[in-house]
């Protein structure tokens, strides 16, 4: 069995970061791009799942069908651009919310530390399947909730009103 | 708010060294939440970030170079050396204005340009940069909707509304304190009736008839009373309620109208219509249903409590004491039915959204044969209304019950104390008769009263959305003393315009002169800023710096509605009222004659196809009239452009949306359209601009070429390779040969060409 199949072929790219905290990105054919942003293609749906790295002009340098596919070093630092790029914050706690009618202000403990967000409508929290929620503050930053359900009480039942 | 007060430790600032800019920031380093703050001095930048209380300098030099970007909510600042990176912070997308603000002045620090950090106009409260002195602040709009919960005092600058009906206003509560009087005295009737006549029947002593027949009497003319003012009372109060409302409606919508057209971008069409409509209405019945009854209820537990405690002090007692227990427990229960109403509400909002979404789209719901799946997610939805609904019903069920519960317990109370009262003979019977025949209505009205915690704070929350408009300031102040515009040449001049939405440039340094007459095409990729200089133009905004100019008069000067009646616009998908053909016709001058119409009709080539409809020009159009096609409406528009007979013309994709042979006959209309006036034209398609006597090409928020479609095409510039991309285009999507394009270079040059004639 080798390693280089006609589908599995593990794309011989390799990632890393430059003095600027930039993503370089060296091509096979050894062409060296700096600047390069990595861009979730199914954030919601498949955050593990395809990247696609985008030059400074906007364009599609390569694609990454799985992450699995690179060297292990190029996988952490993609994981580690990526991590540091989408900023969503996992809500932990609902602490308080300033009303039930929106626009509404809550104060949120997540796993990136306590903060605040404004709920412009309640159309803003959208539904991830069955237990999970993404709730859109109106400066743009999207929280998760994973599971409605590993919430404790008082935090389920602030956001129920809501739902 | 950008004043904070506690800052930890106070940064370590060199003598004479003066904080030019700040910051807040929002993240640590490792991209946890964490307050912070960066300030910029003339020297130095200075960070603090939440996880260390320390401060880290960084010193400025023309050598380093500040990069702003943001993603999904997250704005980064770096501060890049030669070599490395030198500093990264990260702040949450609503200090954006703050930021640019701040990356302004450090850019400069860098530069080592000297300059008054306050010079430019600032939003008072704060601190913010503002388009212009006086502007609305957006940072502030933002913020302020941001942190208001809706009090329920905004109730109270209803008064504004209610201040012209305050005579109607006095005479109605004088009525309610009457009737609710007259209300009274039938149970204070029973007392003597019980007193006097029955228990002396009993005791055997023979019925009065002259004094039963004047109890009786009395109790008939109460209740005549109670009716006559009960009626006089509720027709005045809903009478001048409605009008409050209608004017509310009235006022919110004028306002609306007269605001910017920056601020309907940034609104949901339904959230508006729902504001105007269903809110003023939800207000009207709250002043007139729910805060009369309640009022009402008021006074009578006031006045009854007064006659209850004249007739008997310690049973009054005994009777008032648990009302307010009783009230309380009635109020626990209504506020978990209220939120599962929300809830249902909500859910309601679900089912229907799915509906919204099918129906228009049942045409590709049907192609892709996915009855199955709609069928199912409608399905889903309903399940969770139904479980939504059955939550609620538990409560909802026990509702009446308790409440007659509560009322029958308190009934008790008075019974009970009131027999071992008269067991002691301190009170007689018909006292407590009359007790009973009180509070018998006070409990039944403690359900009506518990609710208007609810409808108040609901009625608030409407009021509170309707004054958002009110209290909006349009961004495109009318002048305090507008210049009176008398013959208007045409003459547009932009001088050093720039614009910007946040912290992204769209338009930058423009200088623009179009001569009267003059047709000029604007030409450049999508996002390059064209429909921003139009709309700059038509003064749905104004610039952030520079000036526009008609005939040497800067356009804000200029009185708005008087202003635009001299520019013609129409746009990619024209929008037809519902009306008649002639109506729509004659929009922007209502006063024109039939004759004046047809002849725009002819003029645009409309003429021949209105003709054709089955009511000629007295055909409807529009959402629920005649249904036209998409080169039919655009005629219609520019006959409605022609007939105002303006000296400019806005053309904005005015071809886009139809095609090629349409857009031959469109062009002939708008030959006739553009002939003698001012025009500028965006077109995406090139050879649309085939009139323009120059070419203006726009390339990231600038110009960046002017001059005739040949010789653009010598200098091989951005207009090239627009048109040479065009041309591909073309040949790709007709064959070689076949497109309008394809064998343009010398055809164009042809017909572009446009002196004689």
């Amino acid at each position: 069995m080798s390693g280089n199949g006609a589908s599995g072929r593990p794309a011989p790219i390799s990632l890393a970061f430059d003095a600027h905290g930039r993503l370089e990105l060296r091509l096979p054919d050894g062409t060296v791009r700096p600047d390069v942003t990595p861009v979730r293609a199914f954030p919601l749906t498949a955050p593990d799942g395809s990247v696609s790295l985008v030059g400074r002009d906007g364009r599609e340098l390569h694609w990454i069908e799985g992450p699995e596919s690179l060297d292990p070093g190029s996988r952490d630092v993609l994981a580690a651009a990526l991590a540091d790029r989408d900023v969503v914050p996992r809500i932990e706690r609902i602490l308080s919310v300033s009303t039930f009618v929106t626009p509404s202000e809550w104060r949120v403990a997540t796993d990136r530390g306590e903060t605040s967000l404004t709920l412009r409508a309640e159309e803003d929290i959208r539904r991830l399947g069955p237990r999970a929620l993404l709730i859109a503050d109106r400066h743009g930053i999207h929280f998760r909730i994973d599971d409605i359900g590993r919430l404790d009480a008082r935090s389920r039942h602030l956001l129920d009103r809501f739902l | 708010m950008t004043q904070d007060a506690r800052i930890p430790t106070e940064p370590p600032l060199a003598p004479g060294e003066r904080v030019l800019g700040r910051l807040e920031i929002d993240f640590d380093p490792a991209g946890r939440f964490a307050p912070g703050e960066l300030l910029l001095t003339e020297r130095r930048l200075l960070a603090r970030t939440g996880a260390s209380d320390g401060w880290t300098a960084v010193g400025l030099g023309p050598e380093l170079r500040l990069r702003v970007s943001d993603h999904a909510g997250v704005g980064t600042l770096e501060l890049h050396g030669p070599r490395a990176r030198v500093g990264r912070w990260r702040y949450l997308m609503r200090r954006q204005e703050q930021a640019a603000e701040f990356a302004d002045l450090a850019r400069q620090r860098l530069a080592g340009v000297e300059r008054e950090p306050e010079a430019e106009p600032r939003c008072a409260t704060c601190g913010s940069a503002l388009p212009y002195a006086g502007a609305t602040c957006r940072e502030c709009e933002a913020t302020e909707v941001a942190d208001t919960a809706p009090a329920t005092w905004t109730l109270f600058r209803l008064w504004r509304f209610a201040r012209p009906y305050r005579v109607w206003l006095a005479i109605g509560f004088v009525l309610t304190l009457a009737s609710t009087a007259a209300t009274l005295v039938p149970p204070y009737l029973t007392m003597p009736l019980m007193d006097d006549v029955l228990i002396p029947f009993q005791n055997g002593q023979p019925i009065d008839v002259r004094l039963v027949g004047m109890y009786l009497g009395g109790l008939l003319a109460a209740a005549l009373l109670a009716w006559g003012l009960g009626w006089a009372r509720t027709y005045i109060l809903a009478l001048v309620s409605e009008r409050i409302g209608a004017d509310l409606r009235t006022a919110a919508y004028d306002h609306l109208l007269s605001l910017s057209v920056d601020f309907f971008g940034s609104k949901r069409t339904g959230d508006l219509i729902a504001r105007i409509g269903s809110e003023t209405d939800r207000i009207n019945v709250f002043l007139s249903l729910h805060l009369l009854d309640f009022a009402t209820d008021v006074l009578m537990i006031a006045m009854t409590a007064v006659i209850l405690v004249s007739i008997d002090p310690s049973l009054a007692m005994a009777t008032l004491l648990p009302l307010p227990f009783i009230a309380w427990l009635i109020h626990l229960v209504r506020e978990r039915l209220r939120t599962g109403f929300e809830k249902i509400d909500r859910v309601w909002a679900q089912v229907t959204s799915v509906l919204a979404d099918t129906i228009p789209g049942v045409r590709v719901v049907k192609a892709f044969a996915q009855e199955r799946h709609e069928s199912d997610r409608f399905a889903a939805a309903n399940q969770r209304n139904l479980r939504a609904n059955d939550r609620l019903n538990r409560t909802w069920s026990l509702f009446t019950p308790t409440v007659s519960l509560l009322t029958e317990v308190g009934l008790l109370v008075v019974w009970a104390f009131g027999i071992w009262q008269i067991a002691h003979e301190r009170i007689s019977v018909g006292v407590l008769t009359a007790f009973l025949a009180y509070i018998g209505r006070f409990y039944t009205r403690l359900d009506t009263m518990s609710r208007i915690v609810s409808v108040t704070q609901k009625a608030a929350a409407g009021a509170k959305r309707i004054f958002d408009i009110l209290d909006h300031v349009s961004s495109v102040p009318e002048p305090a003393d507008p210049k009176p515009l008398g013959r208007v040449a045409g003459r547009i001049e932009l001088r050093g315009v720039s614009f910007r939405y946040g912290n992204r440039t769209v338009l930058q340094d423009i200088d623009l002169r179009v001569e009267p007459g003059e047709m000029i095409g604007l030409v450049g990729h999508s996002g390059s800023g064209k429909s921003t200089l139009v709309n700059l133009i038509l003064r749905f905004q104004d610039p952030a710096t520079g000036s526009i100019l008609l005939d040497g008069t800067d356009i804000r000067n200029l009185g708005i509605a008087d202003y635009r009646r001299h520019i013609g616009l129409v746009l990619q998908e024209s929008f037809l009222f519902f009306g008649t053909v002639a109506e729509n016709i004659a929009y922007g001058r209502p006063d024109a004659t039939r004759q004046e119409i047809v002849a725009a009709a002819r003029a645009a080539h409309a003429h021949d196809f209105i003709l054709r409809l089955p009511h000629g020009y007295d055909s409807l159009v529009g959402e629920r009239g005649q249904s036209l096609s998409g080169g039919e409406r655009q005629r219609i528009a520019i006959a409605r452009a022609l007939l105002i007979d303006p000296r400019i013309l806005i053309l904005d994709e005015a071809t886009a949306s139809v095609d090629t042979e349409t857009e031959q006959e469109i062009q002939r209309a708008l030959d006739n359209l553009v002939k003698g006036r001012t025009t500028i034209a965006i077109a995406h398609r090139l050879s649309t601009l085939r009139q323009a006597d120059r070419l203006v090409v726009l390339d990231r928020g600038r110009i960046v070429e002017q001059g005739r479609h040949e010789e653009l095409l010598v200098v091989r510039g951005a207009y090239f390779r627009l048109h040479e991309a065009q041309a591909r285009l073309a040949a790709a999507q007709f064959g070689p040969g076949s497109g309008p394009e394809a064998d343009e270079p010398p055809a164009a040059a042809d017909h572009l060409g446009r002196g004689t004639s």
